[in-house]
């Protein structure tokens, strides 16, 4: 038993995450056929707003985050030969 | 009628009990850190409104102790952070450590219940030198750099806001902290010492440069009060200071940009605190009702889960000695408390659903909707989403989850597993049933946080940005590296400078006091050759000159007389 792992870390497990994570997104997605939210800006009612809203600005964080990094990154001991 | 405990001002209660942690031992010291912050909770609450303590200071009358509904909440999450920062702490061999967060909080409540300018500043100060020993009391060497850093960055903050002050006294003529607007040079200080304090650009780096270097409970208190003792006069002082929207959304991008280029898991958690900062800070700049409780409803759960997620850390911290997400990993299967605690801060922090975060961080949203400020809206909303993807689901992973690191730790001991559970059921409990926050906060609350829409909408963000999190996670890997940032100006560029200017200003200067040290001695040498005691000046005795110069004064004398 101890050689086994986790039941929370076998692949088995994973796959099932992905699968019960993407029906749950996309019940999310279609959601908004029912929910009509207030809207403010015009946009921000439309169907699937938030959702791709959410993911887009995500990735583009994370690729800005990268970017920047290719110019603020240093090695952590930086500080530490000063 | 003043009660026997208004007298009794509540952050002096704190300091208090910092005079007394050091002066006992074992069980004693352990009820005296868990009493001392009830004892001052219950005076918070004891305090008529109004002003209850006034103590004259040259020519002003200084109101010591002023209370109304926004003070108190701060005065009680302080002492309540007080109470669960001491009870993760009661292992904390460091007595410097605890005596110092309890002078820390006492400054904090301080602070919250200053009436008038220049109480602010005493407690601010009294803040400043405190939160410096909790980072110095860590005892390495890094953490005694890192916390001289940081009290020269909040002693220049201080003399900043000193200044703002002073100013400001002299122009109105009254010390009485009230909303102000930035429009005068006074005012413009003071609002720029509050920013230093709360993280804003361009000192955010203060923040994750020295707090990671306190000890496993030393950041605990650390994350609590600063920052938010700055939230609360930004909101006592500056409703409504639109300037304040536009710093407030840099710092929630900064916050994740930073944080998700992070490494060291408690400088991912600092870097957010940066960012929930930020929420607030925008929420005071768009200064409506709406937004101004959102703010302060904010600055009360972030205390809570940020305290939480750092006790979380903490206990990884304080069971393994280890903090770069690179050698940390699969802690979930031997720290299972401690994650489930860890998860719960970061549900909040995310503001899911039924937690904390959740019916706070959407008033603030709200009131950018309401007022239709939409730059900060579509900023809020993807800070929100950036939330879950930095702290929110990032920590969590790389801690205790990604890759089995092989360290199989036990949760911490007993005190902290208490203070974590405690922490994780108010963020809860807060986020289940949000009316008692609600009915302590500066203005009446209008607000339903669980309609339909709201709920899913909120989840829509939140699980495409943890499919964003989940799809990005191959350029997420963790590099074992720091990201440079401003305080790179004063602890590279501005040394590297005074290094160049002393190595090319360093031969100048000395040729040009040797050379005049040359001629002077030139001048001598050649003074002493014509009137040396050998010279040719001083050949002839003075008594025989005098003698002839006399004979030649008679001379003449007898000549003019003749004449």
């Amino acid at each position: 038993m101890s050689e086994q792992k986790h039941w929370l870390v076998r692949p088995t497990t994973i796959r099932l995450l992905w699968r019960w994570g993407i029906g749950i997104l996309v019940v999310l997605v279609l959601g908004d056929f029912f929910v009509h939210p207030h809207e403010y800006f015009g946009i921000d009612g439309t169907f699937g707003f938030n959702s791709w809203y959410g993911f887009v600005t995500c990735v583009a964080m994370v690729l800005v985050a990268k970017g920047l990094g290719l110019f603020l990154k240093r090695k952590d001991t930086y500080y530490d030969e000063r | 009628m003043m009660s026997a405990s208004a007298s009794i001002p509540p952050g002096l209660i704190l300091m208090l009990g910092a005079v007394l942690v050091p002066l006992c031992s074992g069980t004693v010291r352990s009820m005296v850190v868990l009493g001392i912050p009830l004892v001052a909770l219950w005076a918070v609450w004891m305090l008529p409104d109004g002003v209850s303590l006034t103590v004259p200071f040259l020519v002003y009358e200084l109101q010591v102790v002023e209370a109304d509904a926004l003070s108190r909440l701060f005065g009680t999450i302080f002492t309540l952070m007080a109470f669960g920062g001491g009870l993760f702490a009661l292992n904390q061999k460091s007595t410097l450590e605890l005596a110092a967060a309890f002078a820390y909080s006492g400054g904090a409540v301080g602070v919250a219940l200053a009436g008038d300018l220049i109480t602010v500043f005493i407690f601010w100060e009294i803040m400043a030198v405190a939160s410096t020993l909790v980072v110095w009391s860590a005892g390495t060497p890094a953490s005694y750099r890192s916390s001289m850093r940081y009290l020269q960055v909040h002693l220049a903050g201080g003399v900043i806001l000193m200044a703002g002050v002073i100013a400001h006294v002299s122009a109105t003529g009254s010390v009485d902290f009230v909303a102000m607007q930035p429009n005068s040079f006074g005012t413009w200080m003071i609002l720029i010492g509050f920013l230093i304090n709360a993280g804003a650009p361009p000192f955010s780096a203060w923040l994750p440069d020295a707090y990671p270097e306190a000890s496993f409970s030393g950041m605990v208190f650390l994350s609590a009060f600063t920052t938010k003792t700055a939230v609360y006069v930004l909101i006592r002082g500056y409703p409504g200071a639109e300037i304040l929207i536009f710093v407030g959304m840099y710092m929630i991008l900064y916050g994740i940009i930073y944080a998700l280029l992070e490494n060291d898991m408690r400088r991912i958690l600092s870097y957010s605190i940066v960012n929930q900062v930020g929420f607030m800070v925008c929420g005071i700049g768009i200064g409506t009702v709406m937004s101004l409780n959102g703010a302060a409803a904010h600055a009360f759960t972030h205390i809570i889960y940020k305290a939480l997620l750092l006790m979380s850390a903490g206990s990884v911290l304080y069971m393994t000695g280890k903090r770069k997400c690179t050698d940390l990993g699969g802690l979930f299967q031997s720290m299972p408390l401690t994650a489930i605690c860890g998860i719960v801060g970061a549900l909040a922090i995310s503001s899911f659903p039924l937690t904390s975060g959740f019916i706070s961080k959407s008033m603030i949203a709200q009131a950018a909707a309401d007022e239709h400020i939409m730059i900060a809206w579509f900023v809020l909303a993807a800070g929100s989403a950036g939330v879950f993807l930095h702290a929110g689901i990032k920590f969590p992973w790389f801690v205790f989850f990604q890759k089995d690191s092989g360290m199989r730790p036990p949760d911490p001991p007993m005190n902290m597993r208490v203070a974590m559970v405690f922490f994780a059921f108010l963020c809860i409990g807060l986020g289940v049933w949000p009316e008692p926050l609600y009915a302590i906060l500066p203005f009446p609350v209008d607000y339903a946080p669980y309609t339909v829409s709201h709920v899913v909408n909120m989840l829509q963000l939140l699980l495409f940005a943890g499919l964003a999190f989940f799809l990005l996670l191959p350029m997420m890997k963790r590099t074992l590296t720091i990201s440079l940032d401003f305080d790179w100006f004063y602890r590279v560029a501005f040394p590297a400078v005074v290094k160049l200017v002393v190595a090319t200003c360093g031969p100048i200067d000395r040729a040009v006091r040797l050379g005049t040290v040359n001629g002077v001695r030139r001048v001598i040498i050649w003074v002493f050759r014509h009137h040396g005691p050998e010279s040719i000046l001083a050949a002839t005795l003075p008594a025989g000159s005098m003698v002839l110069w006399v004979i030649v004064v008679l001379a003449m004398f007898l000549v003019l007389y003749f004449i």
